[in-house]
């Protein structure tokens, strides 16, 4: 057998698709293929279980074990790199859960929070260039780890309870739906539950809108008191987080 | 650096792993080098490369990989070799090494260390791949001994004859692995010192020591567990013939604190002062 036929016989095999690479291998094949089967497997489990650590928490081992293997067994790894298999874990995750929606809105988390760790570096807008800002023309430009996710639960107060080993919460609905801001400041990731305006601010901010043009944005849906009250308070807690990178 | 040699580096070092960092951040821990696993760093930012950042100041680094899949029929990815390119310019390493395996063919990448079949194909399959890196990365491969757990059928050649062929075709050099060795020879059915035998022990940079653990039917390079004796005793049969490396003790899983890791660096240090004074 030449070399690419047996390494795609070996590949059908790890997948469980059907193969002759048990032809091919010296002796008694079953023993020696049965490790490469197993730690094939074994792997992206851990690979997963390291990258939704809190979803495990919440699943417990033998309901993470068994989504993971699930979507292991329809998701084979395409990238270069061990650390992208997390990807599309929450979609398949969705699949198994459909009437416990907080279950995929802590995989969402724990995935962009990882994301977040090592994505791209950023220093914090200084705050003492605040007072030279022109607000009239600046325009703000955020942290490249921003991430924002939809949630309807609270997973983020069971995100948080099971990272500080606190008591759980059960699962509950949000009296209205929000969202969930991720970022990282400095080496640390954080995430803050935020409300559906917040989160038109920050996009109209980020399609490089002027500060002042944002304000008048905003003041269509809630009047001209209200948008500039609000965007003071988002302007500032922006700031505070270190959501920021530069105002320009 | 010259293209074409590594110049040897003389010292005991550990992988450097996530549990200990705050220790080689904040102490003066007694290595000589530092391994990184590649991809770990080949990210965009955060807390790993601003911890690598820092300890490259204090510790040489060498660089070793898990993904580079030089025995893929298909040849090595392109993406790949840029991103690997990029963090050696950043780090300036010792050397770049990886594995005497294959993870991925076509469009499915197991990230396993797969076996290859020690045949003539494979030979000049491996031998150009290496090739090609070299022309890419601009400096020689280092390439590990992996853990096999079969044999093929149409093998042509022993494990170490292949070795002796690559680097003799290639000017690549070794990381070689003595754990890998005996759980090889263990589950394969060959001497390890027949193997320590015909290696060439010039081409040697880089040693690993690791522990392994027994399965139902194969050992398995678990990486587990404290260096045993009989990999001390093919560590102490190799190193007399190995002129200057960097020897080191590789663990992945169940990673002790590091004051037992030091340990059996001094274990390693002690052998190698006895044996190379017994010569
Ligand atoms: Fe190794």
């Amino acid at each position: 057998m030449n070399l690419r036929d047996l390494q795609s016989g070996f590949i059908h095999y790890l997948l469980d698709e059907p193969s002759t690479v048990p032809q091919a291998v010296h002796g008694e094949a079953e023993a020696g293929l049965a490790v490469y089967h197993n730690a094939y497997r074994s792997q992206l489990v851990d690979c997963l279980k390291d990258s939704y650590e809190r979803l495990w928490a919440w699943l417990g081992d033998d309901g993470f074990e068994a989504a993971a293997r699930h979507h292991i067994a329809l998701n084979p790894p395409h990238s270069w790199t061990l650390g992208d298999y997390g990807h599309g874990f929450a979609a398949t995750i969705a699949t198994l859960y459909p009437d416990d929606p907080e279950v995929t809105e802590i995989a969402a988390l724990d995935w962009a929070l990882r994301r977040a760790f090592d994505g791209p570096d950023a220093a914090a807008f200084d705050l003492s260039r605040l007072a030279q800002v022109d607000w009239d023309e600046a325009v703000i430009t955020f942290v490249p780890t921003l991430d924002l996710l939809p949630v309807k639960t609270n997973c983020g107060a069971i995100w948080n309870a099971i990272a500080a080993g606190q008591d759980v919460p059960g699962a509950a609905m949000l009296p209205a739906p929000g969202w969930v801001r991720v970022w990282r400041v400095a080496l640390q990731p954080h995430f803050t539950t935020i409300e559906q305006a917040e989160v038109d601010a920050i996009r109209l901010a980020a399609s490089g809108l002027s500060f002042a043009r944002l304000c008048d944005r905003l003041a269509q849906d809630m009047g001209m008191d209200s948008a500039v009250e609000a965007a003071g308070r988002y302007l500032a807690s922006w700031v505070q987080d270190g959501l920021i990178a530069d105002i320009r | 650096m010259s293209h074409e040699t590594i110049t040897p580096f003389h010292g005991f070092g550990l992988g450097l792993r996530i549990p200990h960092f705050q220790n080689y951040l904040n102490e003066d821990v007694p290595v000589d080098f530092l391994e990184i696993i590649s991809e770990n760093f080949m990210v965009a930012g955060g807390r790993p490369l601003y911890v690598l950042d820092q300890l490259r100041e204090r510790w040489p680094v060498a660089m070793h990989g898990v993904s580079m899949s030089i025995g893929s029929a298909d040849g090595v990815r392109a993406d790949y070799l840029e991103r690997l390119k990029a963090l050696a310019q950043k780090v300036d390493p010792l050397w770049i090494s990886d594995h005497l395996s294959w993870s991925r063919i076509e469009h499915v990448n197991s990230h396993d260390l797969l076996p290859l079949p020690f045949t003539e194909e494979a030979l000049d399959a491996v031998c150009a791949n290496i090739a090609h890196v070299q022309d890419v990365l601009e400096r020689p491969l280092v390439l590990e001994n992996p853990s096999t757990y079969l044999t093929f059928a149409d093998d042509q050649m022993t494990e170490w004859a292949f070795l002796t062929e690559m680097t003799r075709r290639t000017g690549c050099y070794l990381l070689l692995d003595v754990n890998n060795i005996y759980v090889s020879g263990t589950n394969n059915g060959f001497d390890p010192y027949d193997y320590l035998a015909g290696v060439p022990a010039d081409r040697v940079r880089q040693v690993h020591l690791a522990g392994h653990s027994q399965g139902r039917h194969r050992l398995i390079d678990t990486h587990d567990q404290p260096v045993p004796d009989p990999v001390w005793d093919l560590f102490a049969r190799i190193y007399p013939r190995l002129g200057p490396v960097a020897a080191m003790i590789e663990r992945d899983d169940r990673i002790p604190p590091l004051e037992d890791l030091l340990a059996e660096l001094d274990t390693a240090r002690a052998i190698a002062a006895r044996v190379a004074e017994a010569v």
